[in-house]
């Protein structure tokens, strides 16, 4: 079974419709939202929530102002600041480290599980999926996206489903770590402009240090041919391949007004970008092919 | 006067916002803040001239395997187990250590001394009348709001700027709470799509709960639907400024121009954006 992670360093450049097309395409992907910061690929996928499970990670501190003497210790132990002079506890600063908890000389403080957020499994008119929502403000969000990825995976192979497809979240830390490591394949979505292509090559680093392969995806790519051609140039110096072009098209912001995948829209008369992301689903899917052929050779 | 430029999604202008707001402001003197430090742009259109890098470290435990009596209390206590005892040696997990100090403050045998994980880099410098600091965080690195800390207490520290921009990461998780709890405006970017005005949503839940009043600015406001207004209207939060889509922006971006450099007449409009921020703040302050 494989695991194509969508994402794409810099955030707007066209991850989630990208995604929702594929999963239109391909065969009953079991799909999974790993921006769990920020999903919105139920608005295109309209899951019918089947499950539904708390997210509890970690630990946060209860201060019994009972027991509590006011002698000090826990907030001189807190580097977080998250204990205040009037001895209450700020959720925002504390990290659940439970080190006011080990040092209070009175036992005033407690620990209890932290409920972060809440994940889901759904159907979709295009498979089943995994998604979450993390509690604002909230940590953890690596370990929800782990969590996520896990469940698709079991699913996946409960329904002998050869592929998980996910959308994975902006930036390069924590939660994106979590949604790539031991994947089988990132499709990195950018965009022809200076920030596009830096935030690409900090993920080229990612990708490399966490050793998955990547394809290229040029979204709104007619924007700007020369910067265009930096990233072509970009990609082959990092010896990355590109899986397609889609020129810059309304047609993604009005399908997305509707809650519908670029293919679905305008009763599923083709629009021109249908054309480009159906050839750059081939070139996903060949890749995948490829890299199974030599994992057998290898094993072979 | 600090101000947070936000997001629910991202790329929906924030980098933009906050750089054209920084150099349009002339009367005062500014500095603008990167904190998406996972992936820092303000540079690539400001091009500061970087005069001062460090780096930036966290606390990580160093074992003393000598003083050590394998007592496991740091292994108990810590609650990302970064500090794990395996076949008679406690090995350190540095990906996972929040940098609590716990360890080392319960080890009765002050076995565990400040060890160092470097995170990240700060860089200064001036981009005409701008103070630059750049937060970048190191690539597999996957904690940023250390470093987000540490760039804004930087920037803060530099002691001669009447008026802070930060540029914060998308989303509504802690790296975002980081770079706008203590700050006296958020100005939250959105675009009037499904997409915007549910991260929008997000977006002013995480405002609520920090408590720092705020506005909206909707770029691209031509496009999609009128949701986002609605939802503005309705629950009465103020629109600052509305950014019509234009195909001259847009390419001015990709090149990493500012608006006001394509289109001169927008520095007044950053102004009046400027000023309405100042007199919320102002009107805040009167009625607290």
């Amino acid at each position: 079974m494989k695991e194509v992670v969508v994402i794409s360093g810099k955030g707007g450049t066209g991850k989630t419709s990208i995604t929702a097309a594929l999963a239109n395409l391909w065969d009953r992907p079991v799909i999974a939202d790993c921006d769990v910061d920020a999903a919105d690929l139920h608005l295109l996928l309209d899951p019918d929530i089947k499950k539904r499970y708390p997210f509890i990670s970690g630990i946060e501190p209860v201060l019994d102002k009972d027991i509590c003497t006011e002698c000090g210790q826990c907030r001189e132990v807190c580097v977080y600041d998250a204990i205040d002079d009037g001895y209450s506890i700020n959720r925002l600063n504390c990290e659940g480290c439970g080190v006011c908890f080990h040092f209070c000389p009175v036992q005033a403080i407690q620990l209890q599980d932290r409920e972060c957020g809440e994940w889901y499994v759904s159907d979709t008119r295009f498979g089943p999926m995994v998604h979450a929502r993390l509690g604002i403000a909230e940590e953890n969000s690596g370990k929800l996206v782990t969590l996520i990825r896990k469940k698709a995976r079991s699913i996946a192979e409960v329904k002998q489903k050869d592929v998980v497809l996910i959308d994975g979240s902006p930036g390069i830390g924590c939660p994106v770590i979590s949604s790539i490591t031991g994947a089988s394949l990132v499709v990195l979505v950018t965009e022809p402009t200076v920030s596009g292509i830096h935030d690409m090559k900090r993920v080229f680093g990612l990708a490399a240090h966490f050793k998955v392969p990547v394809l290229v995806v040029i979204n709104k790519a007619d924007l700007d041919l020369q910067m265009a051609q930096q990233i072509i140039s970009s990609c082959r110096e990092n010896k990355i391949k590109i899986a397609g072009q889609i020129p810059y098209d309304p047609v993604f912001t009005r399908a997305m007004v509707q809650g519908q995948t670029v293919f679905e829209y305008d009763g599923g008369k083709k629009c021109p970008v249908c054309e480009n992301i159906q050839s750059i689903s081939d070139q996903i899917q060949n890749r995948l092919l490829v890299s199974e052929m030599n994992e057998e050779i290898m094993e072979g | 006067m600090k101000i947070a430029i936000a997001s629910g999604k991202g790329g929906t202008g924030k980098t933009t916002l906050a750089t054209n707001l920084a150099k349009s402001i002339t009367d005062r003197s500014v500095i603008l803040v990167d904190c998406d430090v996972e992936e820092p742009n303000t540079h690539l259109f400001l091009n500061p001239n970087i005069e001062k890098e460090q780096t930036v470290s966290t606390f990580i435990p160093s074992v003393d395997m000598d003083k050590c009596t394998l007592c496991g209390r740091c292994t108990v206590l810590c609650q990302f187990k970064s500090i794990i005892n395996i076949k008679e040696k406690i090995l350190v997990f540095p990906e996972l250590c929040h940098s609590c100090y716990g360890c080392r403050r319960i080890c009765p045998e002050q076995a565990i001394s400040d060890g160092q994980k470097e995170i990240g880099t700060i860089a200064t410098g001036m981009s005409g009348r701008v103070r630059c600091f750049i937060g970048t965080l190191n690539i597999g690195e996957a904690m940023a709001p250390p470093l987000i800390r540490a760039v804004k207490k930087a920037a803060l520290n530099n002691g001669i700027s009447d008026l802070l921009i930060l540029d914060a990461p998308p989303g509504t998780s802690c790296p975002v709470i980081e770079a706008v709890k203590d700050t006296d405006f958020i100005v939250l970017v959105t675009e009037p799509t499904p997409f915007g005005l549910h991260d929008l949503l997000l977006a002013v839940e995480m405002v609520k709960i920090v408590n720092i009043p705020f506005g909206v600015v909707i770029n691209r406001s031509d496009i999609g639907n009128r949701s986002v207004f609605d939802y503005c209207q309705c629950n009465k939060i103020p629109v600052l400024l509305e950014i019509p889509e234009n195909r001259k922006i847009a390419e001015s971006y990709s090149q990493g121009k500012l608006i006001i450099d394509t289109l001169p007449e927008y520095q007044a409009v950053f102004r009046d954006l400027f000023g309405s921020i100042e007199m919320k703040i102002a009107n805040q302050e009167a009625a607290a």
